[in-house]
């Protein structure tokens, strides 16, 4: 009977271990939650005219940072419908570019927080991304013969009226539009991996690039 | 035995699929069997065919409305109600009267017409439905301004979609049976393009089906009968229509699985929900996750619910029960420990059986995926 009463007694025990350790091994599987950062970069795109070059500026700089990526889609609503009006058409656009740029800033570790912003056009969209959220910094691409990005006019009016650092990369004729999530993914050459970095150059301050701050 | 009129509208998506041609074409057919049809109000913008159909049908004449020193042409429902037809065949439900008629607008007069204890066959597009206007103004960049409320489509009796392919149409405007020659060109710059003709199609398509859906009837349902005409209201049970329901809380990585779901949605042309089933107050965080899917949700169409609970599972079945969910989304649950394994299954477990009968998906970080797939 004692026999009995021990072997119960260790195999309980057993039990209670396991359980123990199964919870402790999984508790250490479990993925830390995505770490949320205070700090909080912009990146304003309109549909056929997101930069690869901004995206890797803004992903490189979010990295350096640790700061949270806030990809914002900027889509128009005609003046014949409400401004609060479904968008299916453009979302449909949306949709594949904000889950690729989520996908490659995931891949990087950087923690995103995707938008979509409707406006009479680009640049009250972008008035209403600026009101409407918190952020440290915003990196657009100025646009120039067919480059994607913005145009001067909304550049200077952003630079004017922004609150926070603006980083504004100059237009490049080598700067492909990624206008479907195929090319936000396709790069073969990964910004994070090193290449023929210079010696002491800062993510921002690499050729090609301008830093504006106010 | 009721004194109300019977009203049959035939939907279309666009000019010239043939709305009052059918319409025509079924009031001759009536006309054969004995009936007193009359033309109420024919509009057949010049094309032959439409005229060739109405040939032999009695119409009644139209009034003329003097407006600004413009003599304009109206139908005159006064005298089709004194002319008591069994059935009126009235064209263009959402035109806009001239002021100072009966009412406002076409529809309005067809009330009075149905009142009367005349059935009438009428004619409307897709876009001129007063909830579909946003949508097909923002799918073709094209508002029109007469619309018509959807409960007139709820209300009716009978609707028929007319339906051609959007090339067919394309063939006859170029043909010149939709417009005079020289508005051909203009018309297929504008409206009359490929994608926006198949857009129509597929608003007008299911449309119709919500109609068919919402107006089934259930053989044992309340002693209906089977063949009952009888209509009931949208608390049909869904027979056709998919409902997709995404679960999710106030985090970044709910917008994940809101995209996914609005693209199941839209390929299945599904009403999309968006459910948080709240548990506690939201702190600062979390109530700007909270804008941020509400904004996501009202860019795409979908609704957010925002529910109160302390089991997720169980408030999902009530909402899913309550909105005919066909198709839950959730994100990926997190691991749990094994004495909570025990304790309570998982929530994709508990889902899978409080709700029989509706699909249940996982939606998974596809980062997870390219990197598996590279290695």
């Amino acid at each position: 009977m004692n026999v009995v009463l021990i072997a119960v007694i260790v195999i309980l025990a057993v039990a209670v271990v396991g359980l123990v350790w199964a919870g402790a091994h999984d508790r250490g599987k479990r993925p830390a939650p995505q770490a949320t950062s205070s700090r909080r970069i912009l990146f304003p795109f309109v549909a056929g005219a997101l930069s690869q070059r901004a995206l890797d500026a803004a992903l490189r700089l979010a990295r350096v940072e640790g700061a949270t990526l806030v990809p914002v889609f900027l889509a128009r609503v005609s003046l014949d419908l409400p401004l609060d009006s479904a968008l299916p058409r453009q979302c449909s656009m949306a949709m594949p570019l904000l889950e690729a740029v989520e996908q490659r800033a995931t891949e990087a570790g950087i923690p995103v927080d995707s938008r979509i912003v409707r406006g009479r056009n680009r640049r009250h969209a972008l008035r209403q991304a600026i009101a409407e959220e918190n952020f440290d910094r915003i990196v657009i691409a100025a646009s120039a013969q067919g480059s994607p990005g913005f145009d001067p006019d909304d550049v200077a009016w952003l630079l004017e009226n922004a609150p926070g650092e603006i980083v504004v990369l100059r237009p490049s004729a080598k700067d492909q539009p990624a206008d479907s999530a195929g090319a936000v993914l396709g790069r073969k050459e990964s910004p994070f991996r090193p290449r023929r970095a210079r010696r002491g150059a800062h993510p921002v301050s690499r050729a090609g690039e301008t830093a504006a701050s106010r | 035995m009721t004194n109300h009129g019977h009203h049959k509208i035939f939907l279309g998506m666009a000019a010239g699929v043939g709305k009052t041609y059918q319409m025509l074409r079924e009031g001759q057919a009536e006309a054969e069997n004995g009936r007193d049809v009359v033309i109420g109000y024919l509009e057949p913008h010049g094309r032959l065919e439409t005229l060739a159909q109405a040939e032999g049908l009695e119409t009644v004449p139209r009034r003329r409305v003097t407006y600004r020193d413009s003599v304009l042409e109206e139908m005159d429902l006064p005298a089709i109600i004194r002319r008591q037809p069994e059935l009126a065949l009235i064209d263009e439900l959402a035109h806009t009267n001239a002021p100072g008629l009966e009412h406002p607008k076409r529809y309005e007069d067809v009330d009075d017409v149905l009142a009367a204890g005349i059935d009438v066959f009428s004619t409307v597009n897709v876009q001129h439905l007063e909830t579909l206007n946003d949508q097909v103004a923002e799918l073709t960049g094209i508002r029109v301004r007469e619309t018509v409320p959807d409960a007139v489509i709820g209300a009716a009796d009978e609707v028929v979609l007319i339906d051609i392919t959007p090339q067919s149409l394309i063939e006859r405007l170029v043909a010149g049976k939709v417009y005079a020659a020289e508005r051909v060109p203009a018309a297929l710059n504008n409206f009359f393009k490929v994608e926006n003709l198949a857009a129509l199609r597929e608003v007008a398509l299911r449309q119709v089906a919500e109609e068919v859906e919402s107006k089934r009837i259930p053989a044992n349902v309340d002693g209906g009968r089977p063949g009952d005409e009888r209509l009931i209201d949208t608390a049909a049970p869904a027979a056709v229509g998919e409902r997709l329901l995404a679960l999710v809380e106030p985090n970044p990585r709910s917008q994940r699985v809101v995209r996914r779901a609005w693209r199941s949605a839209q390929r299945l042309g599904a009403e999309l929900d968006v459910l948080w089933v709240a548990d506690h107050d939201p702190n600062a965080e979390e109530q700007e996750q909270l804008g941020a899917l509400r904004q996501l949700a009202s860019v795409l169409g979908a609704h957010l619910l925002i529910e109160h609970g302390d089991d997720v599972a169980h408030v999902a079945q009530r909402v899913a029960q309550d909105r005919g969910t066909t198709y839950v989304l959730i994100g990926t649950p997190e691991p749990r420990g094994a004495l909570r394994r025990l304790t309570k299954p998982a929530l994709p477990d508990r889902l899978l059986a409080m709700l029989p009968g509706v699909d249940l998906r996982i939606v998974a970080d596809r980062t997870k995926r390219v990197k598996g797939d590279s290695t």
